[in-house]
């Protein structure tokens, strides 16, 4: 494996981990926050139950989370040194306020998984909300980092010379509000899934009924309404990066030629080669109204981007397909089950709908990734759009490709293990939580 | 504004030792304890540090921050020439703050304990170790930009005695940084005796490898001595520190242990300022000859004066919240 491409794939693959447990991190403390407030407000001890449990899962995520992220401060430099040589100073505003607020967001963190009894109690549920805001805060801003890269601002480039450098404007770049607002979405959507589809296996298997039927339904709600707004906030992307990347449009929609009017293709297969995609189903002009409002626009094809600036197809095809069909499901999934709430009947007689949401627990996830992907992949060959090629940030020092396997095998490892605990921790629900004995010495 | 941002650089440094070093160092200590009391003082150590653990790795995130953003330069060249120490450092990280949380979330108490407490363990004494080893290369002056192989441009710059020695210093120094403070975490004597024979330890090992260093300057041919000893600062700094290590001694038999905490943390903050303070504002000594400047590869304006303030109002956020946090969580003792 030649060192580049082990340092894309290292880079790829700490992001990728990254973003799962910095999205559950940032989500659950709003789903505790709700069921402590109910408890606060009903003294229905399943409410500080299920508070108790969700907050162990918080900390385990959470700690997965912060030591992903101390990793990837450093990896940056390690893996792309003059990528960051230069764009250091310029983007990383969002990055200073961001040690900020993760930093209110672990001591708040603290307070709230020590606090039990000892603080008063609505100053309690304060830092619980606290890790939260703090939280989505903390993403917030790294998306926008993330944005400038696509969206660079802030410097004038004159002469390979960064001049000018202006960080304020930088973190306000065109595409900060497009990307947090989908990115926000997304993780709502995604963990509220994961977690409502959990507890809903736990009401299918009969345990605890009562207990993983508050859960389910405080995870839902968060989960349908994420999905139903994702698709406007996908319309605002789509017309964002229309607009300012119609290189990557072109590759997610594996446009090759410029059309006008332009269809929509779902599915087909790509070839690279012949730059052709085979079997798709089109929508006639229906890729002209995405991109630009209109069925009749005209929509940039990758044959007016200059070769070597256009950036893989078939993986961004493939990944953007992925990613509106998933999120297509789990917005149906979403309208029936509020349809459903408005019928007010019992959840627990639907087995059906029950189990969709046990189908949906890895759905979000994996259209949150292969979003990712769409957004990374399609910038290249760039690191920062338009301005510098991603091969030319690499570090020199070679053997990267090691690092790369080391890597691999501790995600791996730390993946197995957090699922095993995870599993163990819900396994133990009927043991810590039954009725009666609700305090337990293990806090 | 770039006071403040260089200010705020070494205090994110100097704080991510003293309380993130203690969590290392407790580490160490349950490493280094026979395995009859290792339960108890686990025990007592998560009692003290679980609370605010989290909160004592963000330092690190702060200065690291601070160097990216505000000297590119010193954190590429880092980066480049130390990534081999520092990958090391990272799995440390990420083994250990990952086995902390685990053994404590396990919801089943099994076998897997014994899987989560030798990582924590272990990588509790890689981590500091690597982290030393990173400050004395950046130091050492064995940091070759021009060198044309791959030994010596990523193995050399920090495989060298100078840096091993300052690494195990460090280790030794975490080691006594958490003895000092276990031993007000607990009220049982016998307990008590434990930490403070473990201090006893730690500070016999703090003073071989510190003067392990001196002998690897002076081999090396780095001007330790004159930093410490020709320097004003250096020698007063390093006057204090002695010196408190006598009145810590003395307070240790009166058994006053918040002052205990006081001067041990002065004292690692005197050594730390009698080994940096005479080549500030260099920041890496390159094997040329040559320095690399905080003030010379500062950011663009801008971008400091952004990033100095965000400092000062995050500060105006976190610093109440966490003294809180410390208040609220550690003022049973005494």
């Amino acid at each position: 494996m030649d060192d580049f491409l082990a340092a894309r794939s290292q880079m790829a693959l700490s992001l990728g981990f990254h973003i799962i447990f910095s999205c559950i991190g940032m989500v659950m403390p709003f789903f505790m926050a709700v069921s402590h407030y109910k408890w606060l407000k009903t003294n229905d001890e399943v409410y500080k139950n299920l508070t108790k449990a969700w907050s162990k899962g918080v900390a385990i995520f959470f700690a997965t989370g912060a030591v992903s992220g101390t990793m990837l401060s450093f990896e940056l430099g390690l893996l792309w040194p003059k990528f960051m040589e230069h764009a250091g100073p310029i983007f990383g505003m969002p990055f200073s306020l961001e040690g900020t607020a993760f930093f209110i967001e672990a001591i708040a963190l603290g307070f709230f998984l020590y606090g039990w009894d000892k603080l008063n109690k609505w100053f309690h549920w304060f830092t619980g909300m606290v890790v939260g805001v703090s939280g989505l805060a903390s993403g917030i801003l790294v998306v926008a980092a993330n944005a400038w890269m696509n969206s660079p601002a802030g410097f004038d480039f004159v002469n390979g010379q960064y001049l000018n450098v202006d960080p304020i404007q930088a973190m306000f770049n065109k595409a900060w509000f497009s990307q947090a607002l989908h990115m926000c979405l997304a993780a709502f959507t995604a963990t509220g899934f994961a977690v409502a589809g959990v507890h809903a296996l736990m009401i299918l298997r009969n345990q605890n009924k009562e207990f993983h039927l508050q859960a389910f339904k405080i995870a839902a709600v968060f989960a349908c309404i994420g999905a139903l707004l994702q698709p406007l906030s996908g319309d605002i992307s789509a017309k964002d990066v229309a607009k300012r990347q119609p290189a990557k449009l072109a590759a997610m929609e594996a446009l090759y030629q410029t059309e006008k009017p332009a269809p929509l293709l779902i599915g087909g297969i790509v070839n690279e080669k012949e730059r052709t995609v085979k079997g798709a189903i089109k929508i006639p002009g229906a890729l002209s109204f995405l991109a630009h409002g209109d069925f009749k626009a005209e929509v940039k094809g990758l044959d007016q981007i200059p070769k070597d600036q256009q950036p893989p197809v078939a993986i961004t095809h493939y990944a953007f397909q992925m990613m509106v069909g998933i999120g297509t499901l789990l917005a149906l999934i979403s309208l029936v089950y509020f349809i459903h709430l408005l019928r007010k009947k019992s959840l627990l007689e639907k087995r059906w709908l029950l189990k969709l949401f046990v189908l949906a627990i890895p759905l979000g996830y994996v259209a949150l990734e292969a979003g990712w992907v769409v957004t990374e992949v399609g910038r290249q060959p760039w690191i920062i759009y338009g301005i510098m090629r991603t091969k030319d940030a690499v570090t020199p020092m070679p053997g990267i490709a090691y690092s790369f396997y080391i890597f691999s095998a501790i995600y791996l490892s730390l993946s197995i293990i957090v699922a095993f605990l995870l599993y163990r921790q819900i396994k133990m629900v009927p043991v810590l939580y039954n009725n009666s004995t609700s305090e337990t010495s293990n806090h | 504004m770039e006071y403040v941002v260089i200010t705020f650089l070494c205090l994110g440094i100097l704080l991510y030792f003293l309380l993130g070093g203690a969590d290392f160092g407790a580490g160490i200590i349950e490493l280094f304890t026979s395995t009859k009391n290792r339960s108890r003082t686990r025990k007592t150590m998560y009692q003290a540090i679980g609370p605010v653990w989290e909160a004592n790795h963000m330092w690190l995130i702060i200065a690291i921050v601070i160097l990216f953003v505000g000297f590119p330069h010193i954190y590429t060249t880092m980066s480049v020439y130390l990534h081999i120490p520092l990958l090391i450092m990272l799995i440390g990280i990420i083994a250990r703050g990952t086995a902390f949380v685990f053994r404590h979330y396990d919801a089943i108490k099994d076998d897997m304990q014994w899987l989560y407490n030798r990582i924590f363990r272990y990588s509790s004494f890689v981590t500091p170790l690597f982290l030393g080893i990173i400050a004395g290369s950046v130091i050492s002056g064995h940091i070759d930009t021009n060198a044309k192989d791959f030994q010596s441009a990523y193995i050399y710059s920090w495989l060298n005695w100078f840096s091993i020695s300052v690494g195990l210093f460090t280790v030794a120094l975490c080691g006594f940084l958490a003895a000092i403070y276990l031993i007000g975490e607990t009220e049982d004597a016998h307990d008590k005796r434990r930490f403070i024979k473990k201090a006893e330890y730690m500070n016999i090992a703090a003073v071989v490898f510190g003067a392990m260093v001196f002998i690897a300057a002076q081999l090396d041919k780095i001007p330790l001595v004159d930093w410490v000893f020709k320097n004003p600062v250096g020698l007063t700094a390093i006057i204090l520190a002695s010196l408190s290590l006598i009145l810590l001694w003395y307070f240790l038999i009166k058994g006053k242990t918040q002052i205990l905490r006081v001067l041990a943390g002065f004292q690692v903050t005197m050594i730390l300022v009698a080994i940096s303070y005479a080549h500030f504002p260099n920041f890496i000594r390159l094997k040329n000859g040559d320095a690399i400047s905080l003030f010379e590869t500062i950011g663009p304006q801008k971008t400091i004066y952004s990033l100095g303030l965000a400092l000062l109002l995050g500060s105006i956020l976190i610093l109440p919240f966490l003294g809180y946090l410390f208040y609220k969580f550690k003022k049973k003792e005494e």
